[in-house]
């Protein structure tokens, strides 16, 4: 681009003025940085210094700032130029923080802040100022997928914060779940007894909403498209398909409980009088509709005694049933045996458990239910026998540890059998026996992976037709940081088929959801991104002349934003993406890129260091620090002022998935000693805010062995290391152990070449 | 039919009524949720003779065990030091429900006989309500007895010294043995535990009446 202009400025205060020299630097970016204007300035975010820059913008025709002064990210408001190209050099938190403020380190302190400068003018010719995405979509409406609590909840929300809302569900009536309870748990104080399930009020607020349509008995066919641009066929039971313009997608497609008849020692299946849950529901709305007494089915006698199993084939440590607790059925039980004791005091109620588990105010609602007599039992349920028209519950007292403990009589069992999410299908099982056939195998039998036949979105991504899930069959979701993200942007999943849950907090979800999914299609039509780079202007470009349709973007793209076209050539559907840039990582001819961030920014930051020769005791390692975690940990250790070698040279990166294997070489060619990459934890208990971002870079790094031997490098020289925000005074040590290990191995071989 | 056969009979196979209604403080068992606290707050509880701690019998209670229950010598251990209600996270008055149950099966006539505390208690009532007065010397030696004279003269041998030490220091006076010291109206305080017993008896018949 021929007419770029440059220009870098140099702040003097917070004590750099004092601490480096100023004046040098300014030299640097002029001769090394080759940047025509460069300025220091007394105090560069105050307003007189913020009105110089924009000063050079308005009048001097400057079009590419280096900003050196603070991390990149403080002062952010300040230093806000949209539409130029903005680098920073972080000379306070990288380099005067962290260095003692001694004679002896003044010169290695000035080194790095010169490399920085150095680094930062670089990388800002390098960049382009961010446009935005222009292959964007308005639609502002919301396709809510289930019309249980959750999704009820999620149009009425939607609809008053004003977005039409489409709501599909399967079933011939709205309700879901919520529709088949007698009462709830109680949601309000005192919490002493169950409430009305308030669902007929929702069903009622839905039909009556002009702003939200609603299909009954109907499915969907296809979803194609991107965030504020879906386009979505729904079929209805007379064959008719609907097509739909959406914005984005709620998935609430709830829970299925857990089979009984998969629990045949606790009497499933063998006698009427064993029921789950849903089935003590309805023998309680039956009774309500007549006498109130709740009878047992196997003949018609009012119930006298009633035992609770809880933890029915859950929390299971044998692998044949569901291994985790669901959270919600301590409480139902309460509630159900509260509408025995509610309607006659005499009924015998017995709950045994292992754990009670009340969440929320569930504890209030447990002491109400003991106060009414109902008792709680600590055991474990082995066996529950059936015999005429009671049955026998054979039990461990976990107490009393009486192994052989019995229940005699008991009218009524019931289990509480815990939540399976509809996820729709498992896409990531679904691949295994595909990639398998590609290379001529035949799945091995009994490999072959169950996988549920219905596909509930119908999606019609290269990567598969549901959002991914993370474990047990719910969807991909952070549990603590981003809840309702999925890894498909636009598409967010609230209620049971995210994690088990009751109904009070299917109603906090859907609300949550529901405000991301709107979020999410605000930012389409803005063309930018969504979490965790909201407000991101950049995409990724791709020049289609050098792709080798390897498939590697399309195939690991953690959000599944690229498909394929009819030539294999990857289709980026830049509304999808979330700009971890882990096609760029993954690009092996290296044709993906983003405007303000590429294999170039990188590239010249790490050719534009000054690595000293073998013989100045000055060694040079190269830092790659993803920008979610590590970088503000490194940041905070400035501010904390806890040092660390003044050898690092320091570069944010978006995620260890977008780190390039040719920045690696490239260092090592150039003579670093070492590298060391910062990325946040991966696997299942992952903290990546790109998901898989941090995973896919490891798998791709742990291959750079193989070039270290090519050129015959020790394998040392390259570290991977798992860093969390919160590694404050870690991250400081690991670097400083880190260049001890490295003087003990020896300047690189490359120096000077 | 003796009190508890009666009781046994009444209550057939709801023990947790049972001390619902008859015990002191005993509809707070219920309440229990099993945390333990109380165990592991008691001071009691590394000695042998703590058979099961206020947790164990609060589920002992539900689950109906009634003969292990009234037969333990668990809640005669309790010192009343009042830990346990201090901690207990559901409030319950655990120290009085322990003593609730204790009495409960004393006035059955089921608790342990030789049990020391219940022994002790015995003794402790008749010894004071005799003459008013509290004779320490006869209530001493009765214990050190409690389990036979071999035992008994043993027992005094062994803290001859203390008892030589108390008498020198005018702390215990031998001649207590032969009568002792007395309140002045003797009728008068036999006369009001006349009336109090009457007025416990028939409150405790009404209450196992029904």
């Amino acid at each position: 681009m021929a007419d770029i202009k440059v220009a870098a400025y140099i702040c003097k205060g917070c004590g750099l003025g004092e601490r480096l020299d100023t004046d040098a630097l300014v030299k640097v970016a002029q001769k090394d940085g080759k940047v025509p204007l460069v300025k220091s300035h007394d105090f560069l975010c105050n307003a007189d210094g913020v009105a110089m820059i924009r000063n050079d913008v308005a009048n001097e025709g400057v079009t590419h700032i280096m900003i050196g002064a603070c991390s990149r990210r403080a002062k952010t408001e300040a230093f806000f130029f949209p539409e130029n190209a903005v680098a920073r050099a972080n000379l306070r938190e990288g380099v005067i923080w962290i260095r003692p403020d001694t004679e002896e380190a003044r010169e290695t302190t000035q080194d790095m802040a010169e490399d920085y400068i150095r680094m930062g003018c670089a990388e800002v010719k390098a960049m382009t100022a961010p446009g935005g995405n222009p292959n964007t979509g308005s639609n502002k409406t919301l396709l809510v997928v289930g019309g249980g609590v959750t999704g009820m909840t999620a149009a009425v929300e939607a609809s008053k914060a004003g977005y039409p809302v489409v709501l599909v569900e399967k079933s011939s009536a709205l309700g879901g779940w919520g529709a088949r309870l007698f009462k709830r748990i109680p949601i309000h104080e005192p919490f002493k007894s169950p409430a009305d399930t308030g669902v007929a009020d929702l069903v009622s607020q839905v039909m009556g909403d002009s702003n939200i349509k609603v299909y009954l008995n109907a499915t969907i066919a296809k979803t194609e498209g991107a965030p504020g641009r879906f386009v979505v066929d729904v079929a209805t039971e007379s064959g008719a398909t609907h097509t739909e313009d959406i914005g984005a997608i709620l998935q609430a497609t709830g829970f299925t409980l857990y089979d009984m008849n998969k629990l045949p020692e606790l009497g499933a299946g063998k006698s009427p009088n064993v029921v789950d849950q849903a089935g003590l529901e309805a023998l309680a709305s039956e009774a309500a509709a007549k006498d109130g007494v709740i009878r047992r089915p196997s003949d018609g006698q009012p119930v006298t005694s009633v035992v609770f199993v809880q933890c029915a084939g859950q929390r299971d440590t044998t692998g044949t049933h569901l291994s985790y607790c669901s959270g919600y059925c301590c409480n139902t039980s309460v509630k159900q045996a509260m509408y025995f004791k509610d309607a006659n005091p005499s009924v015998e109620t017995v709950v045994v458990y292992t754990d009670l588990r009340t969440p929320g105010n569930g504890e209030d609602f447990y002491r109400s239910a003991q106060e009414k007599g109902v008792i709680f039992t600590k055991g474990k349920v082995s066996q529950v026998l059936p015999s005429g028209n009671t049955s026998t519950v054979k039990f461990h007292d976990l107490i009393l540890d009486d192994t052989d403990a019995t229940i005699a009589d008991v009218d009524l069992v019931v289990l509480a059998t815990g939540q399976v999410p509809n996820s729709g299908v498992n896409i990531e099982a679904l691949a295994k026996p595909q990639v398998a056939g590609e290379e001529g195998e035949a799945p091995a039998e009994g490999e072959a992976v169950e996988v549920k036949p219905i596909s509930i979105l119908n999606l019609t991504y290269r990567q598969g037709p549901d959002v991914p899930q993370l474990t047990q069959g719910f969807t991909d979701s952070h549990f603590i940081c981003f809840p309702y993200e999925t890894r498909r942007t636009g598409i967010y999943t609230a209620g049971p088929v995210r994690r088990p849950m009751d109904m009070a907090q299917a109603r906090e979800d859907a609300t949550g959801a529901a405000l991301k999914a709107i979020q999410a299609l605000e930012n389409a039509e803005l063309g930018r991104a969504a979490h965790p780079r909201s407000g991101d202007l950049s995409f990724p470009k791709v020049r289609l002349e050098g792709c080798t349709q390897c498939k590697r973007c399309t195939v690991e793209c953690p959000f599944g934003a690229i498909d394929e076209d009819e030539k294999r050539f990857p289709v980026f559907n830049e509304s999808r993406c979330r700009r971890c840039g882990t096609c760029m990582g993954a690009c092996p001819v290296r044709v993906i890129s983003f405007e303000n961030y590429s294999v170039n920014t990188v590239g010249a930051q790490i050719k534009a260091v000054d690595i000293p020769d073998e013989f100045s005791e000055k060694p040079r390692i190269l830092i790659l620090a993803c920008e979610n975690d590590a970088y503000p940990a490194l940041d905070m250790a400035g501010m904390n002022h806890n040092e660390y070698s003044a050898f690092v040279r320091i570069i944010p990166i978006r995620c260890l998935g977008s780190v390039n294997t040719i920045w690696v070489t490239d260092a090592l060619n150039a003579g670093y000693d070492g590298v060391m990459m910062m990325g946040c934890k991966s696997g299942e208990q992952y903290q990546c805010h790109f998901v898989k971002g941090s995973e896919l870079g490891r798998v791709r790094m742990s291959k750079i062995d193989d070039t270290l031997k090519t050129l015959n490098l020790e394998s040392e020289r390259v570290r991977d290391l798992e860093v969390a925000i919160t590694d404050i005074k870690r991250v400081p040590e690991m670097i400083n152990k880190y260049a001890e290990e490295l003087v003990a191995i020896g300047p690189s071989p490359f120096k000077g070449f | 039919m003796s009190a508890n056969t009666a009781m046994a009979t009444k209550y057939r196979n709801s023990f947790l009524k049972e001390v619902e209604e008859q015990v002191e403080m005993g509809d707070w068992v219920k309440m229990c949720m099993q945390c333990g606290v109380c165990a592991g707050s008691c001071p009691v509880n590394f000695q042998s003779a703590w058979e099961h701690p206020p947790q164990e019998i609060f589920m002992m209670i539900r689950a109906g065990k009634r003969e292990e229950v009234l037969t333990s010598p668990s809640m005669w251990n309790c010192t009343s030091c009042y830990n346990c209600i201090v901690r207990c996270p559901r409030k319950l008055p655990i120290t009085h429900i322990m003593h609730g149950l204790a009495e409960y099966a004393h006035r059955l006539g089921i608790a342990p006989k030789m049990q020391p505390t219940r022994f002790f208690s015995g003794l402790f009532w008749k010894n004071a309500t005799k003459t008013g007065r509290v004779n320490e010397l006869k209530l001493s030696m009765g214990l050190y007895f409690k389990d036979g004279f071999g035992a008994g003269v043993k027992e005094g041998m062994k803290m001859k010294d203390v008892a030589l030490g108390l008498i020198k220091a005018k702390r215990l006076n031998p001649m207590e043995l032969l009568g002792g010291h007395k309140c002045k109206d003797q009728k008068g305080i036999q006369a009001m535990l006349k009336k109090a017993y009457e007025i416990e008896r028939s409150r405790k018949a009404a209450k196992m009446a029904g």
